[in-house]
């Protein structure tokens, strides 16, 4: 029963897309309100369906109803219903169907609060969400189908891949990294309905901003949650491997980030609209070469899911949506030319210049990188290997360049300031930037890149942090009200700009995690008899006993470990363990135990023990700082909430009347109410 | 729309279109073996469960099938019998077999052996050195070395077809299994 | 007992035999051999002092962050927590003692496994492509960026404020 509704509901979800893409083209051609309407039904439809569609499949995991595939794949009486519930994206067909629910969602509200003001923009725009979702919705009929009919029907299933099953963390992580991914596809709707229906003033970027900010503020999260579970998971300490997967997510980041700063260049300035265009069109095919990776089984990578026909499909969507684009935003290109003065160098105008630049090498390095081996092959036959020391070499320069400018930005005004006025304007935060620069020498850093980054994290968080201080100041001298009430008053007279600036300090805080737990990281390897101790660092660490326990599933090792200061304090047990999965072969699935604070982490794996329990090989880690890669990401978060929903702020003004006769097509600037 | 701008852009997105389609016609999880060819890394291994040892000089002139299994392999479970079937073929003949044991306990060694049966010996291979020497990635794999000593077939996945084994190690006896062509 | 818990049972006991051999690998004992100290602290058992890393330590770690571990997804022998890697460490070590230069040693395990095993691709030849093209289009872009900032900010007509931003 659950199957034919979740078929079903599916399949009637196709068909309803592909009408409401005809209905929408159709009534452009026709200036047919009604069908428009009809239209836009469609999107509010598919909604309802891929909810119970999604909502049967979770029904059935409940329920252990193992005649359905994906169940009988992924389900067992054994696991825990929360588990159970979040085994909806821990394999290929239910990760396509939950990623089918939430791109039904995002088209739904976006084409509702379009649904005003869009005309025929919103009509290619619907059309092409349409497009995306109607690709999923096939998937879900076809290569992806997960209500496949098992028969018999087994008893009892497998359960979940223990990877997702060992930390909470899988059950926010995924979800986040739909939501970021999925979320593109609006900005890339409506991007494509500008150059479709050639409405290509300004409408397409303030209709798909904050749904742009949102997506990105989900990508950050879940790339961070990926980088956590990494970390508390994998067992070696780290966080970040440059996997192709890791960097699948990462480049939309970049290209969106790129976006999010160019994109006030167009408010303010009317400039660089083909590149904005460019970078939005970027940003969804890099979410979709980052599903053709993951699924299509092209590069192999710790999170792939398993491959099969399905990367076909993906791949001949890649091609349509990559071409499609590339020839709209060509032809239209021409179209595209916007405002063109720059007004002084030491402009905010141009350091978002310089932003952007940088932020495309990055992409284009982290692209080039994760493609070339496939490249090697193609060119040479040869297989090789690009990891972790070619991207820290490539990308730790443009790092360091990044926070430079996040310090240099914010100082600066639009439209720029005279030479003269610079070295009031930067003076504190140089002090900034030497203060920061002599701690780390301090404490011990050594290597040019290690100390530019200290260096220019104190500059920027200087900057960033001095633009709430001076705003905040001037206002509670003007109103006399407290310092918080002050403070709030600044961030709600205009949450855009300040939550970037929090957005902006986050980001130093994540670069000052990486940087120190990087440079400054120590560990060891050591066999530990029962009773022994490690000194290592402030700590001593006592190997008490080796416990083994047999759990559904699977059977847990574990090493009991009691940790101490240097100068005796008990700080408490730590349990690492090792995990023995019926699932899978003689490799065991690690969990460290981690002691977290925010100086440092005591981060403790087993690697191998004796059987009778005499002794226990562990990998001692400290790490200091890496909590701050974790609130740091928090604090940016904010500052996107902030930006997203902060009070009614200014809108922000554009500078210049524009100079030259209205675009062709271009429309008298509705007011936004944000 | 300037429809000339539109077919360039298309050409230009053309290439990494093509890259993606060739990326789907190969295996990113083969890895690649040099062993083809190359010398087979000599090596002196204790013998699972007999007080003896076991060096590859020994087989000088003659042809070797080494195989690398473990207890905790399933794939191992599945070949085992054809294994087994091409040894007997060959006994006392100048075809040797080895089983090498890959980071197992000798106890579930022997035990799995004692269960799915024994045709041949099993070596032993502490500290995976050898392991190593024949760039193993995982097991099971397998490994034809030829009358001069060289290696000339490596294979990283399961022998399940008896028939086409046997042709294998005809060539090899022949000395007609050249590196090309031999990995797979 | 089913099958299935007997063959964990089997890897478990695999996984606890294995548990010798890196033993061999704990390298950052340097000198200090267990037991050799009385706790001060907690009395019942012996304290390890971790020591300042050897050379040779040292130049195991570096070697076996340049090396992949070929039974992992793109981890290098040393970060890599598996079996395999830890006793591919000790045979990077041991021919590290033996007197071989981290060039040899590289060069064992690409005959081997070829450059795939390498962690980053080898500056030569058709790969320089990979290290050479972001320098491009980086100072490709600043290049660019340069000149059309130039080009934009030729003086225009009397510029017309709209209403400016705070600073």
């Amino acid at each position: 029963m659950l199957r034919l509704i979740g078929f079903a509901a599916v399949a009637a979800a196709f068909a309803i897309a592909i009408f409401g893409i005809v209905a929408a083209v159709v009534a452009v051609k026709r200036r047919d309100a009604g069908l428009m309407q009809s239209a836009r039904a469609a999107v509010y439809t598919n909604f309802v369906l891929m909810s119970v569609s999604n909502l049967a499949m979770i029904t059935a995991l409940l329920t252990h109803d193992f005649s359905i595939d994906y169940v009988a794949q992924v389900g067992s009486r054994a696991t825990p219903a929360y588990i159970t519930v979040i085994s909806l994206w821990s394999a290929l067909e239910g990760s396509i169907l939950f990623w089918g629910w939430v791109l039904s969602a995002y088209t739904a509200g976006a084409i509702w609060f379009a649904r005003q003001r869009a005309g025929a923009l919103g009509a290619y725009a619907t059309a092409t969400m349409l497009f995306v979702g109607g690709f999923f919705y096939l998937l879900l009929l076809g290569p992806a189908s997960p209500w496949g009919l098992v028969s018999p029907v087994p008893l009892d299933g497998p359960g979940p891949n223990p990877l997702l099953q060992n930390h909470w963390l899988m059950g926010v992580h995924p979800p986040l990294l739909y939501l970021g991914y999925v979320g593109f596809t609006v900005p890339f709707g409506f991007a494509m309905g500008a150059l479709l229906s050639g409405q290509l003033d300004d409408t397409w970027v303030r209709l798909s901003r904050k749904w742009t900010l949102a997506a990105w503020a989900f990508l950050s999260l879940a790339i961070v949650a990926g980088m956590w579970w990494s970390y508390d998971v994998l067992g070696w300490g780290g966080y970040w491997a440059w996997d192709p997967v890791e960097n699948a997510s990462f480049m939309p980041w970049l290209t969106a980030t790129a976006f999010l700063h160019s994109v006030m260049v167009e408010e303010r300035r009317g400039m660089l609209r083909a590149w904005n265009m460019s970078l939005v069109i970027a940003t969804f095919l890099l979410t979709i070469l980052g599903t053709t990776i993951t699924r299509s089984g092209i590069l192999s990578s710790v999170h792939a899911f398993a491959e099969g026909p399905i990367g076909l499909f993906f791949i001949s969507f890649m091609a349509i949506t990559l071409l499609g684009s590339l020839m709209l935003l060509a032809g239209r290109a021409g179209e595209l030319r916007g405002e063109a003065r720059l007004d002084r160098m030491a402009s905010r105008e141009t350091v978002f210049l310089f932003n952007n630049l940088i932020l495309t090498a990055f992409t284009f390095t982290v692209l080039l990188g994760t493609l070339f081996p496939l490249v090697a092959e193609a060119a040479r036959g040869v297989k090789v290997t690009v990891g972790a020391p070619y991207f820290n070499s490539m990308t730790i320069p443009l790092c360091v360049a990044l926070l430079f400018l996040v310090g240099v930005g914010p100082a600066l005004p639009w439209k720029g300031v005279e030479a003269r006025e610079l070295k009031s304007r930067f003076l504190v935060p140089v002090i900034g930037l030497l203060v920061a620069t002599a701690l780390a020498l301090l404490a011990g850093v050594r290597g040019g890149w290690g100390l530019a980054a200290f260096g220019f994290a104190g500059f920027a968080l200087v900057t960033n942090v001095r633009e709430y201080v001076t705003a905040t100041l001037a206002r509670r001298r003007a109103a006399g009200s407290g310092f918080l009430g002050a403070l709030t008053g600044v961030v709600r007279a205009n949450p855009r700009r300040y939550g970037g600036f929090l957005a902006h300090i986050g980001l130093v805080l994540i670069a000052i995690g990486i940087a120190a737990s990087s440079i400054f990281r120590l560990d060891r390897e050591v066999t530990l008899r029962g009773g022994e101790s490690v000194a290592i660092h402030d700590y001593v660490v006592r190997f008490d006993q080796l416990r083994a326990e047999q759990e559904p599933h699977k059977v847990v090792v574990y090493a009991q470990l009691t940790a101490f200061t240097a100068d005796g304090k008990e700080l408490g047990r730590m349990y690492p363990a090792l995990n023995y999965y019926e699932m899978r072969g003689g490799e065991p699935i690690t969990t460290p135990a981690v002691r977290s604070r925010l100086d440092e982490d005591l981060y403790i794996n087993l690697l191998a023990f004796e059987q009778n329990g005499a002794n226990a090989t562990l990998h001692v880690i400290i790490e200091p700082l890496v909590a701050w890669i974790w609130i740091g990401t928090g604090v940016v978060a904010f500052g996107a909430l902030i930006s997203l929903v902060g009070g009614r702020g200014r809108r922000p003004a554009p500078i210049r009347v524009p100079s030259r006769p209205a675009q062709p097509g271009s429309r008298p600037r509705p007011v936004e109410v944000s | 729309m300037n429809w000339k701008r539109s077919l360039i852009a298309f050409a230009a997105g053309l290439p990494f279109v093509a890259l993606l389609a060739f990326g789907m016609t190969r295996d990113p999880n083969q890895i690649p073996t040099s062993m083809p060819g190359q010398d087979a890394p000599t090596f002196t291994l204790p013998v699972l469960n007999a007080a003896d040892t076991v060096n590859l000089a020994r087989h000088a002139g003659e042809v070797v099938v080494l195989n690398f299994w473990a207890s905790w392999c399933v794939p191992c479970r599945i070949e085992h019998p054809v294994l087994l079937q091409a040894a007997s073929r060959y006994q006392d003949s100048d075809v040797h077999f080895y089983g090498v044991v890959y980071q197992d306990t000798e106890d579930n060694a022997q035990r799995w052996l004692n269960q799915l049966g024994q045709g041949y010996p099993s070596l032993l291979d502490p500290g995976s050195r050898t392991a190593v020497d024949y760039a193993l990635t995982g097991v099971p794999e397998t490994y034809i070395i030829d009358r001069q000593g060289k290696v000339v077939f490596h294979r990283a996945q399961p022998i399940t077809d008896l028939a086409e084994f046997i042709q294998l190690i005809e060539a090899a006896r022949a000395g007609t299994l050249g590196p090309a062509g031999a990995s797979s | 007992m089913s099958a299935r818990i007997r063959s964990r049972l089997a890897a478990l006991r695999t996984a606890v035999a294995r548990a010798a051999l890196p033993v061999a690998a704990a390298v950052t004992l340097a000198g200090a051999p267990l037991g050799a100290q009385e706790s001060p602290v907690h009395g019942e058992g012996n304290v390890i002092q971790v020591q300042e890393e050897t050379q040779l330590e040292r130049d195991v770690r570096a070697l076996a962050s340049q090396l992949r571990c070929v039974v992992c997804q793109g981890l290098s022998l040393q970060d890599s927590p598996s079996e395999l890697a830890q006793e591919m460490r000790g045979i990077v070590r041991e021919q590290l003692e033996a007197g071989r230069s981290q060039q040899e040693v590289k060069d064992y395990f690409v005959s081997k496994y070829g450059e795939w095993v390498l962690m980053e691709p080898k500056r030569e030849g058709f790969n320089l492509a990979v290290y050479i093209l972001p320098m491009v289009m980086l100072f490709g872009g600043v290049g660019f960026v340069l000149f059309k900032a130039r080009q934009w900010s030729t003086p225009a007509p009397a510029p017309a404020d709209g209403p400016a931003e705070g600073r």
